[in-house]
């Protein structure tokens, strides 16, 4: 054994080499490249710094991000938060983001609902559903999205004036100037009941995952749902009524050119949100047929075979494992759904790139303006692909 | 009406950046700082003036049916091309969007920007850009249809109004309605041919631009009785070309063809007889002007002769008005010469 210990082809760790200073060296050669292409590539961003700079300062073009706190004046159609012509270009773009983020999300959301319920459908042993599903995803696939968009703007403009409007149910009015909804009338009392309702929404989570680990240790089921909805229901209705039991709605009416009052839905935001929606569960839709389908026979067979019914067997059995094949490319496609809401300003929808586009002509700063819109896309595609990562690792396979 | 690539202006706007950044033009982008090399001797060396011109604007500059560029800004182009080489050809026209258009001038894309651009003292200094005159005086309006009754803008209160984002017009809008306290709803779209479209589906209950680009609009639709420009005028908007800052000779250049077109028509010299009045007119500021005496050219570094030569190609500022604008409707109002009541276009002596 110590002869063993002492020979050195069983040593763990290599042998120590001397580096010898030359080209026939693996290890120099490695570093020699690894300085050159380093080196090379800092060079060229200096370069392209001091030049745009050198180029700036020539043509005496402004610089800096000091217009940010300067009056915008532009006219935005539609914000989440306060905002006037008076406020600053920074609150103008983080109006923008929000309205980016707007569509962004609820887009995802719809689409991911669509694109399943699609997927599914294109498996179905309907036959009728099955070809709508396969005929829905081939046309939508082939069409450019740009397209489409300018396409469902147009309908939507084609709808009837406001004095002409359709008026499906009371209070309810669909025109050329959009969706006008009666909304309540916001007071503290309905924020208290929105904050309890997240509040409800974490209770619930925690609670779940607190009972379903006891049944894993005692086997015993407890149903969740009773706590659940008096976390989700019961929570944000005591917290209303102890605001003072606000009920004031706000009815939409038709005064001088347009409806005022209660919440609208404008035609730009629509156009864009079924679009982008539509466009993308077409993806999604193809995502999720092939997930499930990479899922063996053997699977469904075996599940049927233990007597559990195919709406069972598709939401335990199937699904679950299907997801780890769905998850990684649906990311992609959630990007790109973000990405393409860009495309926005075809239509006339106020979002980051449409503000940021109009800030940076008025204050004549392009690489300022392109900068914060490529900060933005930035900052929302690393959160969609951290988030989906982390649940991408949550549900990938265990081995053991 | 030649279409534009999809989605130019973004494109144009990350290409004059990436431009600024390379330094791609290096003879632009050291022309201003030595102020030896000049815009003028680049141009002379490359044969072709480059022009940046609106997309489309019926009466301005839109190309026709076949596909040759014609109107008011596009003979200040032509203008200065027979300026320069006494050929009014050789120029190329770049097509530039509201928000493209600054970038493309800055990063030397185009030599000189001639499209109803309003010159403001922030775009004059912060821009880098130099204006060079006021070729067209014009104000901003509003049109609605007809058929909504609307007579005056005080009357928009809560309507929608239909606007082209990037442009001094969208902050005169904000600023009219803050200083007489009418609400509006925006409808932003950059593409002029969707925005108007929009106006026209009746998305919006108003459109706002310069008067100027209200008549070529409403010239434009299928009935133009349909549509109202409303009498208010709620701004200045002097529009003029203009240039990078820096390089004087060219703003000369320019500065002087446009008093050249207005002295003209004050003098009588149209396209029609300058060549008989280059022969035979004795008045002294006629002979100055068209290089019998003076060697005002040479001043300018181009040929002597070069007002005969550019009047030949264009004529005078009231022929390339009446030859454009008048037919769409927009009459000489305070763009008649400053000898008329009510007329502002003066042309600086000729000396």
């Amino acid at each position: 054994m110590s002869q063993s210990a002492a020979d050195p082809r069983h040593l763990r760790t290599p042998p120590k080499r001397q580096l010898r200073l030359s080209w026939a060296d693996e290890r120099i050669r490695a570093i020699v490249w690894q300085v050159l292409i380093v080196g090379a590539v800092v060079g060229i961003v200096w370069w392209l710094v001091r030049n745009t700079q050198h180029n700036l300062e020539v043509r005496r073009i402004a610089t800096g991000f000091g217009f940010l706190q300067r009056e915008a004046g532009l006219p935005i159609g539609e914000h989440l938060i306060e905002y006037t012509p008076a406020s600053t270009y920074l609150r103008a773009l983080t109006v923008g983001v929000l309205n980016t983020l707007k569509v962004a999300v609820i887009g995802i959301v719809l689409a991911t609902v669509l694109g399943t319920v699609i997927g599914i459908a294109r498996l179905s042993k309907n036959w009728l559903l099955a070809k709508v599903s396969a005929v829905y995803v081939e046309v939508i696939r082939d069409v450019p999205l740009l397209l489409q968009l300018l396409f469902w703007y147009t309908i939507l403009q084609g709808l009837p004036a406001p004095r002409q409007a359709l008026n499906p149910v009371a209070g309810v009015f669909l025109s050329n100037r959009g969706l006008r909804l009666p909304f309540l009338d916001w007071e503290a009392g309905h924020s208290w009941a929105l904050l309890a309702f997240v509040a409800g929404c974490f209770a619930t989570w925690f609670y779940a995952r607190t009972m379903r680990r006891r049944r894993m240790q005692d086997g015993q089921p407890r149903p969740i749902w009773p706590a659940a909805l008096g976390f989700l229901i019961g929570l944000p209705v005591v917290a209303w009524w102890l605001g003072g039991a606000p009920t004031g709605v706000e009815w939409p009416a038709l005064r001088g050119f347009n409806f005022q009052g209660g919440m609208t839905i404008s035609p730009e935001y629509f156009a864009l949100l079924i679009g982008l929606t539509t466009y993308t569960a077409g993806f999604i839709a193809e995502i999720v047929r092939a997930g499930i389908l990479a899922v063996s026979q053997g699977q469904w067979e075996a599940a049927q075979a233990l007597g559990l019914r195919p709406g069972t067997v598709l939401r335990q059995v199937v699904l679950p494992q299907a997801l780890r094949v769905i998850v990684p490319p649906m990311t992609s496609q959630y990007l790109n759904l973000t990405k393409n809401s860009s495309l926005a300003v075809a239509i006339g929808y106020q979002d980051i790139v449409s503000i940021a586009n109009t800030t940076l002509n008025q204050t004549g700063q392009a690489i300022e303006g392109i900068a914060i819109i490529m900060l933005v896309y930035l900052t929302i595609s690393l959160s969609i692909s951290l988030f989906m990562n982390w649940y991408n690792s949550r549900i990938a396979l265990v081995e053991r | 009406m030649k279409k534009q690539p999809l989605r130019l202006a973004m494109l144009g706007t990350i290409g004059a950046v990436a431009m600024t950044a390379l330094g791609v033009l290096p003879a632009a982008a050291q022309a201003p700082a030595a102020g030896g090399a000049s815009i003028l001797d680049a141009i002379k060396a490359r044969g072709t003036l480059v022009c940046g011109v609106n997309t489309g604007l019926a009466g301005f500059a839109q190309p026709d049916s076949q596909g040759v560029w014609r109107g008011f800004d596009v003979e200040y182009c032509r203008a200065i091309a027979a300026a320069i080489f006494n050929d009014a050809n050789k120029v190329r026209y770049v097509p530039t969007t509201a928000q493209s258009r600054f970038t493309a001038l800055q990063s030397g894309e185009i030599d000189l920007l001639a499209r109803n651009t309003t010159w403001t003292l922030s775009r004059d200094t912060s821009l880098g850009l130099d204006f060079t005159g006021v070729n067209f005086y014009d104000g901003q309006g509003f049109m609605v249809k007809t058929s909504t009754g609307v007579k005056t803008a005080k009357e928009l209160e809560g309507a929608t109004i239909c606007v082209q984002p990037g442009t001094t017009t969208e902050q005169n809008l904000t600023d009219w309605a803050r200083a007489n306290n009418v609400r509006f709803t925006p409808v932003v779209i950059e593409r002029l041919e969707e925005l108007v479209s929009a106006y026209a589906a009746g998305r919006c209950d108003a459109y706002t631009t310069d008067v100027s680009g209200l008549a070529a609009t409403r010239s434009s639709q299928p009935t133009p009785a349909e549509h109202t420009i409303l009498p208010d005028v709620i701004s200045k908007e002097p529009l003029g070309p203009l240039v990078r800052h820096g390089d004087q000779r060219f703003a000369d250049l320019l500065r002087w063809t446009h008093f050249a077109l207005v002295a003209a028509e004050e003098l009588g010299i149209t396209q029609a007889n300058v060549a008989q009045m280059a022969a035979n007119d004795a008045r002294p500021e006629v002979q100055r002007m068209l290089g019998k005496n003076g060697g005002l050219g040479q001043m300018l570094g181009v040929p002597n002769e070069w007002v005969v030569n550019v009047l030949r190609a264009t004529g005078n500022y009231g022929e390339i008005f009446a030859r454009h604008l008048q037919p769409i409707g927009i009459q000489r109002g305070p763009n008649a010469l400053w000898t008329t009541p009510g007329g502002q276009q003066y042309a600086m002596p000729f000396r």
